[in-house]
């Protein structure tokens, strides 16, 4: 994906927005990372209260088979959780578009489940629920909702005369589905699955805490939970980096299916030619 | 190819027929219309005569409130065959996911033609409207008019006896619209069916049609019912011709007339 320049900009310019986007934000990185630095040679602050950028570094290397262990285990609750959201959200989008009973019946407890803060659910699904599965639930419940709510959405916006054509060469049922609401909901499904992303990294880190609170667990929150008790501040910043960049990483990696899903035909993401 | 003419068996008749929809608009009064066979027949109308709805009861969208659709060789209300009538909107309708071979072919697709079939028949459709190089491109890629020629490939593929088009090309700049005009009756003329077409220009209607219905705006009824008999196939030089200026001008004073008749003028 490149940058879409405003009307009437020559494409040099253009590049060079291009190249700004980059170099922009790396140079407030460095600058931050200058600034962190400075504060904690200046103030002489011990490493458990600020960590220097250097400690927190030599933390991420040496630390990293623990870490990178616990990175995977988090990322694996993050994928299943997201997994389980796509089909739980797409397919209650897809009942409640087939049956409007359905429909008023659960949408009511969907919203309820959304607006309820998932870290006051955690610690009571930890009672009923064996931990993997706590931890996996806590993830699927905030992540199904965009996704409910995006395909629903898509699934109501197909183009009526579409849907009269449809209509006229005696389409089932099925293939109305199939063939028209499905493709026309996938740019709003995609759209969900940006924000479920997200969504499920932050889910898994709040069930780890909770966990963790409670004992056992090895996932990356958890690492940070337990460094805070052992007030190891240094790794509990390397552990906050990765999953930080986990969370990006992830953003872009479904940003990149959107593109190839849509590329061809929708304006989203197709490429305008000046 | 085959000259159309007109028979004196029916395509299809409207007897009666009645539409009140449930905001309480009265869109069609009484309407009687049958359709030969073969025949081009424009429906023309200011906006709100309810000729588009009359061409929605047609293809089986909705049921009329009151009298009743027959087909040809089924009792009066009997539904018809799916693949009966081809349909072209005022605007192409395309789905945009899909590549022009893949829209064309829906109407096969939907009725489980197989593939191999379906395909050949995609192809010779593409071919009739002049887009035979255009198979693998998506909606976006294509211009307005050729958006329209897909739209009508698509309603011409599976061949149907009836073809009906509610202001297909409203929305198209003149230069195309001259141009689509002069292929939809070269069109017809090849292929032989019998054509519903949805207009408010009389000038288009009268270019176009063998015979045009006139309607009454509020409700919708049949104001008069005017045959063009210049001859077949017109091209630009009926466009200059004082035939044409004189259907024009009766078809103007009719549509005048059906006007004046509501009081409500364009």
């Amino acid at each position: 994906m490149t940058a879409v320049a405003p009307p009437d900009v020559p494409r040099s310019t253009a590049s060079a927005i291009g190249w700004q986007q980059i170099v922009l934000p790396l140079a407030t990185l460095a600058a931050g990372v200058g600034i962190w630095d400075l504060v904690v040679r200046i103030g002489h602050l011990p490493p458990y209260v600020l960590p220097a950028p250097g400690v927190v570094a030599a933390t991420l290397v040496k630390d990293w088979s623990l870490l990178w262990g616990s990175l995977l285990v988090t990322l694996a609750t993050t994928f299943e959780g997201l997994a389980l959201a796509v089909i739980g959200g797409t397919g209650l989008a897809i009942l409640f578009n087939q049956s409007r009973l359905i429909e008023y019946s659960l949408y009511p407890y969907a919203v309820i489940l959304q607006v309820t803060p998932i870290v006051a659910i955690a610690p009571l699904l930890l009672i009923y629920l064996p931990q993997q599965a706590a931890v996996l639930a806590c993830a699927w419940i905030v992540a199904f909702f965009p996704v409910l709510a995006n395909t629903t959405l898509g699934l109501n916006s197909v183009d009526r005369n579409l849907a009269d054509l449809f209509e006229i060469y005696g389409a089932s049922r099925l293939s109305v589905l199939m063939r028209l609401k499905l493709p026309s909901a996938l740019p709003y499904m995609l759209g969900g699955l940006k924000i479920a992303g997200g969504l499920s990294l932050i889910g898994a880190v709040v069930a780890e805490i909770a966990a963790g609170s409670a004992g056992a667990g090895s996932g990356l929150a958890y690492r940070i939970a337990e460094a805070g008790y052992r007030l190891d501040i240094p790794r509990m910043f390397a552990a906050l980096i990765l999953l930080s960049a986990a969370g990006v990483a992830i953003f872009f990696a479904l940003s990149a299916v959107a593109w190839l899903l849509l590329r061809r035909w929708h304006e989203s993401a197709v490429e305008r030619e000046r | 190819m085959t000259l159309a003419l007109p028979t004196d068996q029916s395509v299809v008749a409207l007897e009666g027929v009645t539409k009140h929809f449930a905001s309480g608009t009265l869109a069609l009064a009484g309407v009687d219309l049958a359709i030969a066979g073969g025949e081009f027949v424009s429906i023309l109308g200011p906006s709100g005569c309810g000729k588009s709805t009359a061409l929605r009861l047609i293809a089986g969208l909705g049921e009329p409130t009151a009298g009743a659709i027959s087909w040809r060789g089924t009792k009066p209300g009997a539904p018809r065959n799916g693949l009966d009538v081809g349909f072209v909107f005022q605007e192409p309708t395309l789905m945009p996911w899909a590549t022009v071979a893949r829209n064309v072919g829906l109407p096969l697709a939907l009725a489980g033609v197989a593939p191999d079939i379906a395909g050949k028949r995609v192809a010779q459709a593409l071919e009739r409207v002049g887009l035979g190089q255009f198979r693998g491109a998506y909606p976006r890629e294509l211009s307005g008019g050729m958006k329209m020629r897909v739209a009508i490939a698509r309603a011409l593929v599976t061949d149907p006896p009836l073809l009906l088009m509610d202001e297909p090309f409203a929305a198209l700049d003149e230069i195309t619209r001259f141009k689509l005009n002069d292929d939809l009756i070269a069109l017809w003329h090849a292929v032989g069916n019998t054509v519903v077409f949805v207009t408010h220009s009389v000038f288009e209607s009268v270019y176009l049609s063998s015979r045009i219905v006139v309607m009454t705006p509020r409700p919708g009824r049949v104001h008069a019912d005017l045959a063009i008999d210049a001859p077949l196939p017109r091209d630009e030089s009926f466009r200059t011709s004082a035939e044409y200026a004189g259907y024009c001008r009766t078809v103007s004073q009719a549509l005048a007339r059906a006007m004046a008749q509501t009081g409500d003028r364009p």
